[in-house]
């Protein structure tokens, strides 16, 4: 279980997330929503501990993340996959070796046919044929990239999944597919996920839950059917500009 | 008033960084237990270091050497014994011109291109990452570039002084009647080892500071695109002027006791 109580972050005098107090629980699949620039990364960024909070708690699994000492902290992050806005795929790795890097027990790390075994396996979840092993990031499309981004992220088997912006810069086409994907991964790998997005249609496709940030605090949080049912302004206004016919989202 | 706040500002930014740096250091240093993970990588790049920069590093120290060679040829009056040729050229290269200029032409080479691969690495979230996998960006990133450094930097500076000597005696014989036996002469006459460990000891610490300071502002990219052409700049600056005052403090803490 995923516990934000009072989280603030500020970078210099800008207030990024004010008192945000935020839960994931097991199981579930939680999407992050806010128009761009509102501290929807910085907040998953916290969960992961690569962000240390001003003030607050992040807790995971009844574990203070910013209490973690090194050891800890790297420990920690082997059960949670986290997929980049770009894929963050390292460029001068192929896709085998970015993939690989994702095996986070060095044990399975060492073993090369394990490696090659479960790379080959993490592909076929995110629908990319084997051969691309031998690719580089640079011969990628933006879609095949993020495929990649999670097929890593997957690869150590986590418990839980933090996508950021899994489907941003994506045609329409592609942002279904990747979609789809975040779906399927979640019913077949059982995870817990949470995905930040400024795409309403796919967030009422893919969550179980919904939380809505606007200027560093959530507006809302809840299933989809109470958000179509929210007369909270900031909801409604966001929702317009995706839902034309709110009922369309049903 | 602002004269002062401004040169307050400074003084802040300069302690915040000497702070981060030493945090940074400190950072990279845990992660040298990690050898099966920052060997291969020390490898990889110890050979873009030194099969990448030989040919420059020697074609201008071999250039540092002649002009040295022509310049005293030209100051050269008839009661000066010709043998100092050999001395003057082989001192100025070893103690002086061969470590820094290499550590110049490299803080501009190997500097530049850590600070832009890693900041590239920082802003497209390469960096985090790594993190993000439980792994150390010090291990993987860090420790192979700077080891692979304080390796390489001091062997090129050898074969720069090589360079340097063999062309300074080359040329030298097309302005003065030098025999190769004045040179060697010249050159032995005032030799001490000590000037060889010195001109290598020298070389190791602008390793340090090309390779350290690079990695730093490329850790500490923002920004994009225009963070990362700062970041390469600053470092290409900042080691500059490290290696200058550190030839100094290192030439009057090694030389002049």
């Amino acid at each position: 279980m995923i516990e934000l109580h009072g989280l603030h972050k500020a970078f210099g005098k800008q207030v990024v997330l004010d008192r945000v107090d935020f839960e994931v629980r097991e199981g579930e699949t939680v999407a992050l929503m806010g128009p761009s620039g509102t501290g929807k990364s910085v907040l998953l960024k916290h969960v992961i501990g690569l962000i240390k909070p001003d003030r607050g708690t992040v807790i995971v699994d009844g574990k203070d993340v910013s209490k973690l000492k090194r050891r800890e902290l790297s420990e920690f992050r082997s059960h949670i996959g986290y997929v980049f806005q770009n894929g963050a795929l390292f460029d001068s790795m192929n896709v085998f070796e970015n993939v690989r890097l994702g095996i986070t027990d060095q044990a399975k790390y060492s073993d090369l046919d394990y490696c090659r075994q479960r790379i080959t396996e993490c592909l076929r979840l995110v629908n990319l044929p084997p051969d691309t092993v031998e690719k580089y990031p640079a011969q990628l499309s933006g879609g095949m990239r993020k495929r990649v981004g999670i097929a890593r992220a997957i690869a150590g088997a986590p418990k839980y999944l933090l996508y950021d912006e899994p489907t941003s810069g994506l045609d329409p086409v592609n942002a279904d597919i990747i979609d789809s994907l975040v779906q399927r991964l979640d019913d077949e790998l059982g995870v817990t996920s949470v995905m930040v997005t400024h795409d309403v249609r796919g967030a009422f496709r893919v969550a179980d839950r919904l939380a809505l940030l606007s200027d560093g605090m959530i507006v809302m949080q809840g299933t989809p059917k109470e958000f179509l049912a929210s007369t909270n302004p900031k909801v409604k206004e966001f929702l317009e500009r995706d839902f034309d016919n709110p009922t369309l989202a049903a | 008033m602002s004269v002062l706040a401004a040169l307050g500002r400074w003084v802040l930014d300069g302690l915040s960084h000497v702070g981060r740096l030493s945090y940074f250091m400190l950072d990279a240093a845990r992660g040298l237990s990690e050898v099966r993970i920052w060997w291969p990588r020390m490898m990889i790049e110890a050979w873009n270091i030194g099969v990448g920069s030989l040919f420059i590093v020697m074609l201008i120290s071999a250039f540092a050497g002649a002009v040295t060679a022509l310049q005293t040829g030209y100051q050269f009056t008839g009661s000066i014994p010709y043998y100092v040729v050999g001395t003057l050229v082989v001192s100025s290269i070893i103690l002086e011109l061969g470590p820094v200029l290499t550590a110049l032409i490299l803080a501009g080479r190997i500097g530049a291109r850590y600070a832009a691969e890693l900041g590239t690495m920082r802003v497209t979230e390469q960096i985090d990452a790594l993190e993000s996998l439980g792994r150390s960006p010090a291990s993987h990133l860090v420790i192979p570039r700077v080891l692979a450094g304080l390796v390489m930097i001091p062997a090129l500076t050898v074969l720069a002084n090589l360079s340097g000597v063999l062309s300074g005696w080359i040329s030298v014989k097309a302005v003065l009647p030098v025999t190769d036996a004045d040179f060697i002469y010249g050159a032995q006459y005032y030799w001490r080892p000590w000037d060889a460990y010195y001109s290598i000891i020298k070389a190791f610490f602008f390793a340090g500071s090309i390779t350290i300071i690079a990695c730093y502002m490329g850790f500490n990219t923002q920004q994009g695109a225009e963070g990362v052409g700062r970041s390469t700049t600053t470092a290409v600056v900042t080691s500059s002027i490290l290696i200058l005052v550190l030839d100094t403090v290192l030439t009057r803490l090694l030389l002049n006791q």
